[in-house]
């Protein structure tokens, strides 16, 4: 099956570079009837990935450990769910992972879009076959996983412990997932550039595309918050660490995007800057894979190292290069249709939202990068952790929180003294009770307050916008208030589901905030011995040690630490956590002993149990015990901004798609009767 | 089962007869600080291991020494949190400490913590020692000096000048735009009541993005 693997990724590599060459051979030369040849290719890149995948999964399903891959990554008694993971647990299976989607999208990409843009096509192909054919090359000149051993090993090493998660089955394929269908919309940006299709057809035709590369990154950053929590072991679940920068940077600059096209599809305008936010997306989705890959910095998240960064480096340059002379030789054609009227507009509003997104984007990237400037430049090597992240983003994140809520309550092109007053009225004053409350209940850390104050703005604003939606509903149609409110969401998703992505968000922050107030202590007890913690919300929790246990489970050895729990002298039963000794299938330690944490999850507060180990030997047991609050809304408002996310990009929905024509400038009705309100 | 019970019996009294005989005389610690002596005579793996004692205590990991007060000393974990563990794991010791527990390197550099504070230094000045042995990168965020300042303040500085710089940019082609009459139109008065304004705006907040 390796020499079928091998040969389909060289399939792959060469119908590639002939799907490059027809396509942009085709339009230079004017030759449609070539489309179809180029579109063909495309499906067959893909055919013969699929191949090539199905020839590494039958290498670790069979356990063939005269793969290197395999053995790196497998043993007999891994389970198999775990097994199937196991494709993109190391570099080489995600190199293969990342290929193979790319050309499912690149074939989704050819097979869905309408025939309208058939024009840009062609070039489309051109680019995500380059993209796919530098992963296919990364594979066969650098980092095969196809690559046999001079010797067959009676049994793999098996998968890295922290790996064996339900969130790492899920987590790598969402955040790659989102990595790699910002691809489409990237090709599509260099298509409208090629074939100078610079009206707004191209953003319609990615449209769903940015959606659902947001919707994965999204949902893989959730998960991967999730992961590390339970699975790391630390008591927290973000660390500034540099390969979670790496997801957090597309992200930041596809929000940016998300917003701003919203004023090139009204408003004409921005168009330059949409696209240069595309190929930064881009460009920022290679940088993470090459930092992640490289190991030019140190990430607790990368399992993973090698030469390969520097493939990822050389096509970063290239790409990056080619790119943005693209964009600048199309420069003149990119003017916007109309000028910016007033500072107090939505526009205005998006523009500093904008501006807000990618300068956090940056710091975060300067933050992880400056390491190294301050090697460069001073000789000296110093750290950047979560404190110099907290000190510098924590600002910039409240503004844009700020932001979340000032948006949607500015009217479009200008807004009025009269309109600003009406709007602002309930977000305020609905901070300000937050703020009275808080500081009632003696909430004094600075930062927290401001964020609960400014979440419950945006909860104003929110609240606000749905309550005169469904009212308007009402007394237009006469509905009832549940048939009202699902209709305006039904009618105008676009709007309403982004209203929910900003509610998911306040949650975040309110989430975040909450972590401020964490309590945290260590404790060696015997069994019967116990040690008291007093919560944020005044609860007091007892912790009495019950004893250690051992038992085999199928590839480990497990010492489960387990303690009695009360809250407020009330039972709540017992909580374990564990030391897992993973060994092979001839019982042999394959790792270093990994812990599992224990976690009771509330509404308000998580416990979180860390059996550290075991004194000399014995039952006597050394604990970390963690109270941390407000957790749980992390991952309900990671739910509620996929939610909106779906809602936002579900078929259909009224004004959402508009239709492909040149803005007007100075279109609108002035009503004589405004003066009279 | 019953001849292995009854004879595990006999042998648990005479144990028991035996401890307590020359358990005041040792001052034996197990037994005084057991509240539950009988759970602690028991092993968690009935008839594999020894009384107390794990069966295997290697697959719980790196042995540890019983923690101390000065653990969970707030001042202790503020410093840490601001020391970087020089294991390569990206964590701060204290972090790093409690939970990378076969790291070698962070339970050193807290005895060096616990070792310093002992001398009376401050939580600065047990900073600046560990700065002067590993060097800058001891600390998780380098320090607001120098050209640290401008990690610390780029990225702001940055963001405060492109936003002041749109502002000007604007302005600037509102003005131009004034001036060569290419401000919009505006749009014909249309006469209407406060109901129908009323009832349009509503309309538009229905289906306006």
């Amino acid at each position: 099956m390796t020499l079928l693997g091998q040969f389909s990724l060289w399939v792959a590599f060469l119908v590639g570079l002939w799907c490059i060459a027809i396509a942009l051979w085709g339009r230079w030369q004017d030759r449609p009837e070539l489309a179809d040849t180029v579109r063909r290719s495309v499906y067959v890149v893909f055919g013969a990935l699929v191949v090539a995948s199905i020839a590494l999964w039958k290498g670790l399903i069979s356990h063939d450990f005269n793969i290197e891959y395999v053995a790196a990554y497998t043993s007999r008694n891994l389970p198999p769910y775990y097994i199937v993971s196991a494709f993109w647990a190391g570099q080489k299976g995600s190199l293969l992972f990342w290929a193979v989607v790319l050309s499912l999208f690149a074939t989704l990409a050819q097979l869905l879009t309408p025939r309208r843009y058939a024009d840009l096509m062609p070039y489309v192909a051109a680019v995500t076959s380059s993209v796919v054919v530098f992963f296919v090359s990364v594979m066969l000149f650098g980092s095969s996983p196809f690559e046999r051993l001079a010797f067959t090993p009676a049994d793999g090493r098996g998968l890295n412990p922290q790996l064996q998660n339900v969130g790492m089955v899920i987590h790598p394929p969402m955040l790659y997932l989102g990595y790699i269908s910002i691809t489409i919309p990237f090709a599509f940006a260099i298509a409208a550039l090629l074939s100078r299709r610079l009206d707004t057809g191209w953003i319609q035709a990615i449209r769903k595309w940015t959606l659902v590369s947001w919707l994965f990154l999204s949902i893989g950053i959730t998960l991967g918050m999730w992961w590390a929590y339970v699975e790391l072991g630390w008591g927290g679940y973000w660390a500034w660490d540099p390969v979670e920068n790496a997801s957090f940077l597309p992200w930041l600059t596809m929000t940016a995007f998300l917003h701003s096209v919203m004023i090139q599809e009204k408003r004409g305008m921005l168009k330059r800057w949409n696209l240069g936010l595309i190929v930064g997306t881009f460009l920022l989705s290679i940088f993470g894979t090459f930092i992640t890959r490289s190991g030019v910095i140190a990430s607790v998240h990368s399992f993973t190292q090698s030469n390969v960064g520097y493939f990822f480096l050389a096509f970063l340059t290239l790409a990056a290069v080619l790119s943005f002379t693209l964009l600048y030789t199309r420069w003149p054609e990119l003017e916007a249709e109309v000028q910016l009227e007033s500072m107090l507009s939505r526009e205005a509003a998006f523009l500093f939202n904008n501006l807000l997104l990618v300068g956090i984007a940056f710091s975060v990237l300067w933050g992880t990068l400056f390491p190294i400037l301050s090697e460069a430049v001073r000789g000296t090597k110093i750290t950047v952790g979560p404190p110099f992240f907290n000190r510098v983003n924590v600002p910039l994140g409240l503004l844009l929180l700020a932001l979340t809520g000032i948006g949607p309550l500015i009217a479009w092109r200008k807004a009025s003294a009269a309109n600003l007053r009406r709007q602002f009225v309930v977000p305020t004053a609905t901070a300000a009770v937050a703020l009275a409350a808080l500081l009632a209940a003696g909430v004094r850390e600075f930062y927290s307050t401001v964020a609960f104050t400014l979440a419950a703005f945006v909860a104003g604003t929110v609240a606000q916008e749905f309550y005169r939606g469904v009212r308007a509903r009402r007394r237009m149609h006469h509905e009832s208030v549940p048939v009202a409110f699902f209709r305006l969401i039904e009618r105008n998703r676009r709007r309403y589901g982004g209203y929910i992505v900003h509610v998911g968000v306040l949650i975040y922050f309110v989430a975040f905030a909450g972590m401020a107030f964490r309590v945290q202590r260590e404790a060696t007890l015997k069994p019967g011995d116990s040690v008291e913690l007093k919560s944020p919300f005044g609860h007091t929790y007892k912790f009495t040690h019950v004893g250690i246990s051992q038992y085999e489970a199928l590839n480990r050895v497990v010492s489960a630490a387990t303690v009695q729990v009360e809250i407020d002298g009330r039972p709540a039963g017992l909580l374990t956590s564990e030391k897992r000794q993973h060994v092979d299938s001839f019982k042999r330690p394959t790792f270093e002993p990994s812990t599992e944490v224990g976690i009771r999850s509330g509404l308000r507060e998580d416990l979180y149990l860390v059996f550290a180990g075991a004194v000399n030997g014995t039952e006597e047991a050394v604990y970390r015990f963690n109270i941390n609050p407000l957790v749980w809304w992390v991952w309900f408002g990671g739910f509620v901004l996929a939610f909106g996310g779906i809602v936002t990009m579900w078929p259909g929905g009224g004004p959402a798609i508009a239709p492909s024509r040149p803005v007007q400038s100075g279109y609108g009705v002035s009503l004589v009767g405004a003066g009279r309100e | 089962m019953s001849a292995m019970g009854e004879s595990g019996s006999r042998r648990e009294f005479l144990r028991r007869g035996v401890g307590w005989l020359i358990a005041p005389a040792l001052a034996l610690p197990t037994v005084r600080h057991s509240p539950h002596s009988s759970t602690a005579l028991q092993d968690s793996l009935a008839g594999r291991g020894t009384v107390g004692t794990l069966h295997d205590p290697s697959a719980a990991g790196t042995p540890r020494a019983p923690t101390g007060a000065e653990e969970n000393e707030a001042e202790i974990q503020a410093i840490e949190t601001r020391l970087a563990c020089n294991c390569g794991c990206t964590l701060d010791v204290f972090t790093c400490r409690t939970t990378d527990f076969s790291c070698t390197y962070s339970p050193r550099l807290h005895r060096e913590v616990l070792a310093l504070r002992s001398q009376g230094k401050t939580a600065q000045e047990v900073l600046d020692a560990f700065v002067a042995k590993y060097g800058e990168k001891a600390l998780m965020a380098p320090k607001p000096k120098g050209f640290n300042l401008a990690g610390y303040f780029v990225p702001s500085v940055a963001i405060a000048s492109v936003g002041a710089a749109l502002v000007m940019l604007i302005g600037r082609r509102r003005r131009v735009a004034a001036a060569a009459g290419g401000a919009p139109p505006r749009a014909a008065a249309v006469e209407a009541s406060p109901e129908e304004l009323e009832r349009l705006r509503q309309a538009l907040a229905e289906v306006e993005d």
